[in-house]
């Protein structure tokens, strides 16, 4: 059977996107083929850093053919409807149809067609082109001439070939013909650019490997990594030192050439004062080199391991002296840059934080570390850590970001600042906590287990959080500047994997409060919720802006951050005059935006008011503690979302993580609580006594529902025990008395396992009660009290949750 | 005088490299600016369907880059060679190559690589995709395919290369420190050194920038230009019968540049936090926008005669 051999010849395809590319070619190809009836027999799809290809062994010469039926309209239908189907069945007469015997419904036409099989190479030849115009590059761009039309192809760069064989390994191959943006399928490619530029005809999979190796390109990129890995290794070895393996480097080089050539090259010992994560950060990120390190004492040592992409005809000289040149210059920066930052301790570089905004509106840096210093004081006790130490900590965190080397490889802030903390003296457990309070940084990330750390990595975390959620700048759908999704999965997992127990709600709470009641921050929150407000008006008149402000939930708080006479003063002599109600009528947009931008002037412009009166600071309060419930309701809420993602990627059902959150209601903040009560749930239900049971809860919830709905009434309430009619009715009530006592105990003392096994001893009785007891009695003083007792069991199993949001 | 001998040598060989290739060879403009890409030769050039190969050195600016004449490598003022084609022909890379082996890289024993470096000009709102070109694993240009600029899609797409022509002759000159190309060529007394010409303005405007940089001017000259970029934009439309023609798309641009100096001085002198920036940045760009709309309502920009 004939094979496919594809090569899509371009510029230097981005390392990153090599894997992926040629995972999307096989896939994308192989699928059509399959869907085109093509069954093959094997592919392999390989990628250099010019070059996608794609082997397919064994594919058919043909499709099958295809045999098709088609009903039609019944015998005698009208000439229009035979005529359509003849058409669409492309028949050319109705004798071509056969007549399909129907007693029932009556005889009708059927359309037996046959489809012959094409050719595989005119269908390959087709899908081809679909593929390279929908090929899914995760950038991809326009170039030449033809970029000047619309519609012209993306590539990830510029395409220069095509080759496209197919035929049988024995035979000389047929070109599958391509073509695309001026560019036409052959038999042609090319060699290593330098080495062996020259044009190579191929034909088959096994020669064209052959051709390439020869002209200089190892087409496999898992041999290009074995070369440079085994080479990097010996060369190391040969001279006693080790490599320090990284396989994302090993990945990204071993995309960055055709023939891996490895090299070693040296700098000055004296660079190795300088912390080895900055070295290695250095020479990884800017020069794509490996470092290497003694064997005896683990440290770094000044030799770099690099990979060229050619032989060189002085045997690479040149090549190690010029990137030595480069990583010379490099750490030169580098160590100028730590030896300047050692100068000046952390602390002293408080004072600068003063001068930089860290948002508009929630004030400087320096207000932030404030911020961020008072609530790590206030976690460590509640995370056991020294009070002091949290604080100062925190206080230090942010400090490294003013130094030269956070300035030149933002990679290592945090990390060189435990140096610098090191380096002046401060406590060992401060120093990890200004490392590891950007932990966790990513899903991959180790969360800080030190108590110091752990607090600091809350406060951060939570500042941030609570200060964007105050100026709304949440994360909505794939945008999420401030990385907030990030931040909060950080708080999850340092309270999950360190077991914390905290109340969340209320820390936000508290936080909220304190940011409202600074002036500055209540300002701006009301300042844009006016401006909010203003933008959506859409009234005719001025006078309707002032009523739709008025009538504003925000409206109290001008109340008390400035003179609300004043603030409406200003305002009518704005937007209460002929003028600005034209305008409304004939530039609404502008006129709108204008008298936004009015209010905003305003309520900044005034001073908030200095005099307080009791009555006036019970609004206040008032109005804070409001808007504090319900910011931090709806961060909560955010965290559940969170929360739920992170149980289902750890392949929990996330219906769970719902039903424990329905039933704890609002006062749900602890985090590791309802970790917890998700767990038990899910080894509960797994149980043959848990899915039995939640089908009685559902099936009972479901009698319920019905009957309360066609009664439009509500059955809550305990049941009278007077009106138990049968045994089973006083056998559910019972059961259900001790099981909400015993669920009620565990739940106290957090045993949730426990109340689950209470619950579960409803089991045999709710299935008896089923069985036996006809819950829409005739006597209707009965039917209610049997209603009221099926609210029972709903009600029992909250204890542990509620099972009306479980699945299935 | 060479490349290989001096700095003038390596901008005259490729001048004559880029010229004998059909590109007009323009002067650097007069304005300070942040990249050679901000000269309107390439930002306003490389929008609408005219051919345009243009190849220029452009002085560019980077306060923040000052280090006072004590770093060997970095400068505040530095040149750009920049190329810029369009359409970008299908060879560009090796003509690219090529005018590195004009400058006396030699292929056989260097090591020369595209290292995907995707470009981005936050305030011209100008991306497209490309490529550092390495050699030995230095940078030594930027090879791009212009996209989009300011705002707009580039029909066609332009080719773009930047050489970094300190570092670059530093490598073809053998030299460790900057200040110690040979700039002329000559040796002995009458050999005039990098050092010569610019240490003494690399400590002055370090110094300058980071230090003492008039910043309440500064914020004031990036409002001014600010407003007179718009003003001259709002002032430049013209109505025609049925399209709308501008008539100063490049004095409204010339402040856009003004405006994108004035922000990187403030940057430099530390006065701008990170969260700023990014307004200050919108700014710019929003300004660029608007230079390139109007721009494309031009003759040069390829509009359509007015009746």
């Amino acid at each position: 059977m004939p094979d496919l051999l594809l090569e899509l010849f371009s510029e230097e395809i981005p390392a990153r996107m090599q894997a992926r590319a040629a995972d999307d070619l096989k896939k994308m190809v192989t699928d059509r083929l399959v869907d085109a009836g093509l069954v093959y027999e094997g592919a392999r799809a390989f990628v250099t850093p010019r070059r996608l290809t794609l082997f397919v062994q064994g594919v058919p010469a043909r499709q099958p053919d295809l045999k098709e039926e088609r009903k039609g309209p019944r015998v005698g239908a009208p000439e229009g409807a035979i005529l359509g189907f003849l058409k669409a069945a492309g028949l050319s007469s109705i004798g071509e149809a056969t007549i399909q015997k129907d007693p029932k419904k009556g005889d009708f036409y059927i359309a037996l067609t046959e489809k012959p099989g094409r050719p595989a190479i005119d269908v390959i030849g087709e899908m081809l082109q679909v593929v390279l115009r929908t090929f899914p590059w995760p950038k991809s761009m326009r170039w030449g001439a033809q970029s000047a039309n619309p519609g012209s192809l993306e590539w990830v760069r510029p395409l220069h070939a095509i080759v496209a064989t197919f035929g049988p390994e024995t035979e000389e191959p047929e070109i599958v013909r391509v073509q695309v943006a001026g560019i036409k399928s052959g038999d042609t490619t090319y060699g290593h650019r330098f080495m062996s530029p020259g044009a190579i005809h191929v034909r088959h999979f096994d020669d064209y490997v052959a051709k390439l190796e020869k002209a200089k390109v190892v087409l496999d990129p898992a041999r290009r990594r074995e070369i440079i890995l085994n080479d990097a290794k010996n060369l190391a070895f040969a001279q006693g030192y080790e490599l320090v393996e990284d396989e994302g480097l090993l990945s990204e080089v071993a995309g960055l050439v055709e023939w891996p050539v490895v090299l070693m090259g040296a700098f000055d010992e004296a660079f190795l004062k300088i912390p080895g994560e900055v070295i290695r950060a250095t020479i990884r990120n800017n020069q794509k080199c490996f470092v290497l390190r003694d064997p005896n004492s683990a440290k770094l040592a000044n030799r770099f391991i690099l990979t060229a992409n050619t032989e060189a005809a002085d045997g690479g000289k040149a090549i190690v002296a010029g990137n030595e040149r480069v990583i010379r210059a490099r750490l030169s920066d580098a160590k100028f840059f730590y030896e300047t930052d050692l100068k000046i301790r952390l602390e002293d570089r408080l004072a600068k934080c003063k001068d930089i905004v860290f948002h508009e509106k929630l004030g400087t840096q320096a207000e932030r570390i404030e911020r961020i210093e008072r609530l790590a004081g206030e976690l460590a006790p509640l995370v056991g850590a020294d009070i002091e130490k949290a604080k100062r900590a925190a206080r230090l965190a942010k400090t490294d970001l003013l130094t030269e080397v956070v300035g030149e490889f933002p990679e290592v802030q945090g990390t060189i600042g435990k140096y610098y903390a090191e380096e002046q003296g401060e406590d060992a457990s401060v120093a990890a906590a200004i490392e590891e309070h950007y932990k966790p940084a990513g899903p991959n990330d180790r969360v800080p287990g030190d108590p110091v750390s752990i607090a600091v990595a809350l406060a951060d975390k939570i500042d941030t959080l609570v200060g964007f959620w105050a100026i709304d700048e949440k994360p909505t759908g794939s945008k999420d500047p401030y990385a907030l999704r990030r931040a909060a999965l950080g708080v999850i997992r340092i309270v999950w994997e360190n077991g914390l127990r905290v109340s969340l709600g209320e820390i936000f709470r508290c936080k909220f409060v304190s940011g409202l009641q600074n002036q500055i921050d209540g300002m701006s929150l009301i300042v844009e919720g006016f401006v909010d407000l203003s933008r959506g008006y859409e009234g005719q008149r001025g006078q309707d802006l002032i009523d739709h402000l008025r009538s504003a939930y925000i409206w109290p708080a001008v109340g008390y951050l400035c003179d609300r006479a004043a603030v409406e003063a200003a305002l009518n002599t704005f937007v209460c005059n002929p003028e600005f109600d034209a305008d409304c009528k004939k530039y609404p947009g502008e006129a709108y935006d204008n008298a936004a931008a009015e209010v905003e002037n305003i309520v900044r412009r005034l001073e908030p008011t200095q005099v307080e009166d009791e009555k006036k600071r019970r609004e206040k309060q008032k109005l804070v503690d409001d808007l504090s419930r319900r910011f931090s309701n709806d961060l909560l809420s955010f965290f559940y979302d969170r929360l739920k993602v992170q149980l289902r990627e750890q392949g929990a059902r996330h219906d769970l993580v719902d039903a424990v959150l329905a039933q704890q209601g609002e006062g749900s903040d602890d985090l590791l609580l309802i970790v917890r009560r998700v767990e038990a749930l899910g080894k509960f239900l797994s149980t043959d006594d848990g899915a039995s049971l939640l089908a009685g809860v559902k099936r009972a919830a479901n009698i319920l529902r019905i009957e309360e709905k066609k009664d439009a009434r509500q059955y809550t309430g305990a049941p009278d025990a007077a009106l138990y009619a049968q045994d089973e009715e006083r056998a559910l009530a019972a059961a259900i008395d001790s099981a909400k006592a015993d669920a009620a105990r565990s739940v106290a003392t957090e045993d949730f396992e426990g109340a689950m096994r209470a619950i579960a001893k409803l089991r045999p009785v709710v299935d008896a009660f089923f069985e036996k007891v006809t819950v829409n009695a005739d006597d209707k003083a009965v039917r209610e009290n049997r209603l009221r007792l099926l609210n029972e069991i709903r009600e029992a199993t909250k204890a542990v949750a509620d099972f009306s949001k479980i699945e299935g | 005088m060479s490349p290989g001998n001096s700095f003038q040598g390596l901008i005259l060989t490729l001048q004559r490299y880029w010229a004998d290739h059909g590109c007009v060879v323009l002067q650097p403009y007069d304005m300070e600016m942040g990249a050679g890409t901000f000269h309107p030769a390439t930002t306003l050039r490389a929008l609408g369907p005219k051919p345009w190969n243009a190849a220029y050195v452009q002085p560019s600016r980077r306060p923040k880059d000052g280090r006072y004449g004590e770093n060997p490598n970095r400068l505040q003022h530095y040149y750009q060679f920049q190329v810029i084609l369009k359409p970008s022909p299908p060879d560009l890379q090796e003509l690219y190559l090529n005018s590195l082996y004009a400058i006396g890289i030699d292929p056989a024993v260097h090591d020369l690589r595209c290292v995907e470096d995707d470009w981005e000009s936050p305030t011209l709102g100008a991306w497209g995709l490309g490529w550092e070109c390495w050699c030995d694993g230095m940078e030594v240009s930027q090879f791009t395919y212009f996209q989009q600029v300011a705002g707009f899609e580039c029909r066609p797409v332009a080719g773009e290369l930047t050489y970094g022509l300190e570092r670059l002759a530093m490598y073809v000159q053998g030299v460790e420190n900057v200040y110690d190309l040979n700039f002329n060529g000559r040796e002995g007394p009458e050999k005039v050194t990098y050092g010569d010409i610019f240490l003494q303005a690399e400590q002055e405007y370090s110094r300058h920038n980071f230090e003492y940089a008039d910043t309440t001017m500064l914020f004031e000259q990036f409002k001014m230009a600010e407003g007179a970029c718009r003003k001259y934009l709002d002032d430049g439309w013209k109505a025609g019968h049925n399209s709308k023609r501008h008539l100063m798309a490049q004095p409204a641009y010339d402040q856009c540049i003004k405006a994108s100096h004035v922000f990187n001085l403030l940057d430099a002198r530390g006065v701008i936090s990170v969260t700023e920036r990014q307004s200050y940045i919108l700014r710019v760009r929003e300004l660029a926008k608007a230079c390139g709309e109007a721009w494309l309502a031009t003759a040069g920009g390829g509009a359509e005669a007015s009746s």
